[in-house]
């Protein structure tokens, strides 16, 4: 095993500790990226020179006596998170050659805490996809079958980590682009309740879905890198004074005394043979870490997509506005400022993102607000009520993190196919929930040629991050799953 | 519900030249798309409030207190089109 | 004017608000400077930028809806107004839609010759302003016909309030009249600097047009580029008689925006294609609900000022003062808070009145130094005052005396009694030295008894001046007369 395939744990801990230096980390990091990017295509920007000089001054800090939670850590930042001097893209040709003035609040406390930057990892266009398909500028494979999909958005962090190209992701999930591509990745995928970090910085989808989290080889890694977001902003009002429990400190060993809930109509047999079998095998190990399994019932979470399909395109809709080739970004002219609007925007935005926009103006327009805006503001609130009353009956909730392992490039051709990928994971995003997928098994898919990871899906009442983490790292320490396989990297190596 | 979408309106709205292509897909998996959502009309959604946040907060405000602003050249430096000191654009159209 | 008809004018108010920063960065909120130097990521609209709101702006439209009677409600949130413009960065302005700051509340404002008048309000609520356009290659700075348009973001973000009149007001001169009570009110309350010219007021007008006496609305207008209440008057007045030219002829009203021309006197149609405007209003997802604590609207409440209306009305109806004179003091804050310490240790209103705005104004505007800030205290005016009453003094010295106050001299009691400034009131050391005069001035006596009875001025001069300015004028005057009958 070579170094940079440890854990973000224990590089922190060797950097703290002077067994290494994070520049021989981050030196160590930039030369695995060489060699298999070409292949993964992980980042749309190395950021080789500004690693360098983080290292650099994590090594001094740490000289200096800092005790820093993240030191050296290579992280790889979703390219909708901006880095001050840094190209962010948002995967769109919009903003191909936009350069952050500024720095994101939750890329700040990374970097904070010692991580090191090693690049801006690809993603769907504005985060809207699952696949990473989306990207306007570049495409993210697998790295445990190169001719399958990374899952999305945050594809290109979740590639980067599978492939040991960072230790640890940024990735944002607004309907479930964390959890997904961490189940197509063999990762843990974690999604915070919204308005634990800051969404200062990171270029908006849906503002009152979006949220920062972690993608990571274990859960401590997803822990320590929540520890280090995690908190009030005064830059962005929508986020919670109050106080975060240090979860990387608070793992547990199993899951006595807690009540997992089993969703009725999440019914793993409606996925197929295998997956079915995986989710029951999963759900058995919960039983025998001490875990009471109890039904529950979320009778509404069935109209999720539908809702999710209409309250985020409004309000992208809105967030996307301004991109209109006045300030920033690509221009493309015209006669007047309204044909320059018009050029700029259909030049600059990728399919997805012009459906999306479309069908939000629609949702928000003069005469249709009610029938559709209203309508699933108010569906939402029956969303949440389900996953409240589910919560009295139980602590955490378990099911499939995805409908399906990760599928090849074009499989999902019909842009709805697609949303319903979605479909296990935007309930909780609706409701603000905390959730996170974790490896629970592998299956080959129908032709595949190899085993896929598949993602088993832990979800907890608002602010319950801890007891999260927690139950989430003990199922990961008595099944193991993840380091069943690793991804195919030696035959790509440049 | 209503199930059609007025495409050329919309995207007058959103300000996105479309094609003529683009108005003939979008328009069909756009209304695909309203056809799944109208399920919506099923739930009893008479007497349930509408959710904007699921935060509870109120009230998240900043004190009156000047902060620094970002240098002018890096701003315009990333301009499509300046003059001088200020963004230009093309004629505007009164509307 | 037509009687047949009247008027019906609704006013809308956008106030820049007088706070440190921006509504929603700390970007600092000035007027004027370098452009594109006050800016940061969420004025600009930046990618990934969010909002905070300014508590201070939200405190000063609280304090100003209690000003007017308005109702705080005890939710409030903000939206977002979706429609694109260069000048505003978001492609979004972050308004209020539903559920504003304040609802209802009342205008009181008062005509030229002192009639009080009430204009409701509908709602006050709070939102963001733009950037600013400056259009060029029309050789004439405006819009129309330009080639191209130069955008500076100082201005967008600054906190603006909007202010919007029912349509209860009827004339042109009714409007301003109305404009400058809200001008006046919001500069009491330090809300804003109300300068038309710096642009922190702008207003528009609904106007409309029906039989006199008929409880239906005609088909309206708005009015627009008015940059002056001057120019609102006259906009008023002139959209107003085009309307009733339309309809005395047989012919309809389009609604539409119509523009002020101030050089032709006239408005002119701004259509250019009819494209109704969808804003797709919607909560605004950056930021949370607000919910004034009743508390913190108690605290404002109990810290509001006087008045200006308030003012205006006591200083008209309880202490009889011309509306002329009344409306100067409401003008200026501080003048009116000057004044209301003078008439709390005196009882002669009309005589601070003149003194205030008379001898004192001039001063202050020979010196530069404001009435409220010279060394004229509140009470020794009250004292000059006390003295002329009495009698102890004439105006004259009076005049005299106030000169050397404002240059601090101190109490004017004080002084007359030092310098034995007293007026001669004994009709025996008058009466003496009218004799003096009469017999120092034979000729003119004579010219008197001839019938030339205009010379009598110039004896009452030469008496007063014997007496150094301190015999009682009425008395000098009366007893010369005495003499020259006898
Ligand atoms: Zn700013």
């Amino acid at each position: 095993m070579e170094y940079i395939e440890k854990s973000a744990a224990q590089i922190a801990h060797d950097v703290r500790t002077r067994v290494r230096s994070a520049a021989e980390v981050t030196d160590a990091t930039l030369a695995h990226v060489e060699s298999v990017e070409g292949a993964v295509g992980a980042y749309l920007t190395v950021l080789a020179d500004s690693a360098r000089a983080h290292a650099a001054r994590v090594d001094e800090r740490v000289r200096n006596g800092e005790k820093l939670a993240l030191a050296g850590v290579p992280v790889a930042v979703k390219d909708n998170m901006c880095l001050d001097g840094s190209r962010t893209t948002c995967g769109s040709k919009i903003l191909e050659r936009w350069i952050a003035p500024y720095t994101a609040t939750a890329v700040a406390r990374m970097l904070e805490a010692g991580a090191v930057p090693i690049g801006k990892a690809n993603c769907d266009e504005f985060a809207m996809g699952s696949s990473c398909e989306n990207s306007a500028l570049g495409v993210t494979r697998n790295p445990y079958d190169l001719t399958r999909v990374p899952g999305g958005s945050s594809g290109g962090s979740a590639a980067a980590v599978a492939a040991y190209e960072a230790a640890l992701g940024m990735g944002s999930d607004t309907g479930g682009s964390i959890r997904e591509p961490g189940a197509f990745c063999n990762l843990v995928g974690f999604k915070p309740t919204y308005g634990r970090i800051s969404r200062y910085g990171l270029i908006a989808f849906a503002s009152s879905l979006d949220q920062i989290g972690p993608l990571a080889r274990t859960v401590e890694d997803a822990a320590l890198a929540y520890d280090a977001m995690a908190g009030f902003d005064p830059m962005d009002a929508t986020t919670v004074d109050r106080p975060v429990e240090a979860a990387a400190g608070a793992l547990r060993e199993d899951l006595r005394g807690l009540r997992v809930g089993m969703v009725r109509e999440f019914d793993s047999a409606a996925l197929g043979a295998a997956l079915d079998a995986l989710y029951r095998a999963a759900y058995r190990d919960l039983e025998r870490l001490g875990a009471e399994l109890v039904e529950v019932s979320l009778p509404t979470a069935a109209y999720g997509v539908a809702t999710y399909y209409l309250i985020a395109p409004a309000e992208c809709s809105s967030n996307l506005a301004r991109f209109d080739g006045v300030r920033y970004g690509l221009r493309v002219e015209g006669d007047d400022v309204r044909s320059m609007y018009d050029r700029t925007r259909a030049a600059g935005f990728g399919p997805e993102v012009k459906r999306r926009i479309l069908i939000g103006t629609h949702a928000l327009s003069s005469g249709y607000y009610d029938a559709y805006y209203v309508r699933a503001q108010k569906a939402r609130t029956l969303i949440a009520g389900d996953f409240e009353r589910a919560f009295a009956q139980c602590d955490l909730i378990a099911c499939p993190a995805a409908s399906c392992p990760a599928f090849e490039f074009g499989a999902k051709s019909d842009p709805y196919s697609m949303y319903l990928m979605d479909y296990y994971t935007i309930p909780m995003a609706l409701a603000g929930l905390p959730a996170l997928s974790v490896p629970c098994g592998w299956t080959t898919p129908e032709g595949g040629r190899v085993p896929m990871p598949v993602g088993l899906q832990l979800c907890a009442p608002l602010f319950a991050e801890k007891l999260l983490l927690g139950a989430a790292r003990a199922y990961e320490a008595a099944t193991g799953h993840a380091l069943a396989r690793r991804p195919e990297l030696e035959s790509v190596r440049a | 519900m209503p199930d059609s979408i007025d495409i050329r309106y919309v995207a007058t709205l959103a300000r996105i030249a479309l094609t003529d292509d683009e108005v003939e897909v979008f328009g069909r998996q756009l209304g695909d798309l309203l056809g799944h959502v109208n399920a919506l009309a099923e739930l009893d959604t008479a007497s349930v409030s509408a959710t904007a946040q699921v935060i509870e907060s109120r009230n998240v405000l900043r004190e009156d207190r000047p902060a620094p602003c970002l240098d002018r050249e890096k701003v315009l430096a990333q301009a499509p089109q300046r003059q001088g000191a200020f963004f230009r654009v093309p004629r505007i159209i009164a509307e | 004017m037509n009687a047949r008809y009247e008027a019906v004018i609704g006013v809308e108010c956008h106030v820049e608000l007088k706070t440190k920063t921006k509504m929603f960065c700390g970007c600092v909120n000035a007027f004027g400077g370098e452009p594109n130097t006050k800016i940061c990521p969420v004025c600009l609209g930046m990618p990934g930028a969010l909002p905070v709101p300014n508590a201070q702006a939200i405190e000063l439209i609280i304090a100003a809806g209690l000003a007017f009677g308005a109702e705080i409600p005890a939710f409030s949130k903000f939206d977002r107004k979706n429609y694109f413009y260069p000048d505003m960065p978001k492609d979004y302005q972050i308004s209020q839609y539903d559920m504003p700051l304040a609802i209802g509340g009342t205008v009181k404002y008062w005509l030229e010759d002192g009639t009080m008048r009430e204009c409701r309000l509908t709602r006050i609520h709070l939102e963001e302003d733009t950037g600013k356009s400056t259009h060029a290659g029309s050789g004439d700075g405006r819009i129309a016909g330009s080639s191209y348009s130069l955008v500076d973001f100082n201005r967008a973000g600054v906190p603006l309030m909007e202010c919007v009149s029912e349509p209860e007001l009827r004339s042109g001169a009714e409007a301003v009249a109305y404009l400058e009570s809200l001008r006046r009110t919001l500069l009491a309350l330090g809300v804003s600097d109300v300068k038309m010219e710096e642009g922190s007021l702008r207003c528009d007008a609904n106007v409309s047009i029906r039989p006199a006496g008929s409880a239906e609305l005609g088909t309206k207008t708005e009015i627009k580029n008015m940059n002056s209440f001057r120019s609102v008057e006259r906009a008023i007045e002139s959209e107003r008689a085009r309307q009733i030219e339309i309809l005395s002829n047989g012919g309809r009203i389009v609604q539409e925006t119509r523009g002020w021309d101030e050089v032709n006197g006239v408005t002119h149609s701004m259509r250019s294609k009819e494209e109704a405007h969808d804003y797709r209003y919607f909560p605004e997802p950056d930021l949370v609900p607000l919910e004034p604590s009743r508390a913190a609207v108690e605290r404002l409440r109990a810290a509001l000022p006087v008045l200006p209306a308030q003012r205006f009305e006591r200083y008209t109806s309880q202490l009889g003062i011309g509306s002329k004179q009344a409306t100067q003091l409401v003008e200026t804050p501080s003048l009116g808070a000057y004044f209301d310490r003078v008439v709390a240790c005196s009882n002669n209103a009309q005589q601070a009145s003149n003194f205030v705005l008379g001898d004192l104004s001039r001063l202050a505007n020979e010196t530069g130094v404001a009435v409220a800030e010279s060394a004229v205290s509140a009470e020794h005016l009250a004292e000059l005052i006390g003295l002329v009453d009495a009698k102890r003094i004439n105006s004259k010295i009076a005049k005299e005396l106030l000169a050397r106050m404002w240059d601090g001299a101190g109490s004017p009691a004080a002084i007359v009694e030092r310098e034995g400034l007293a007026q001669t009131t004994d009709p025996g050391a008058i009466a003496a030295f009218v004799e003096e005069v009469l017999s120092a001035h034979p000729s003119v006596v004579a010219e008197f008894k001839a019938g030339k009875s205009n010379v009598m001025g110039f004896l009452v001069g030469q008496v007063m001046k014997a007496s150094r300015g301190k015999a009682d004028p009425a008395l000098v005057n009366e007893l010369v007369r005495t003499k020259l009958s006898s």
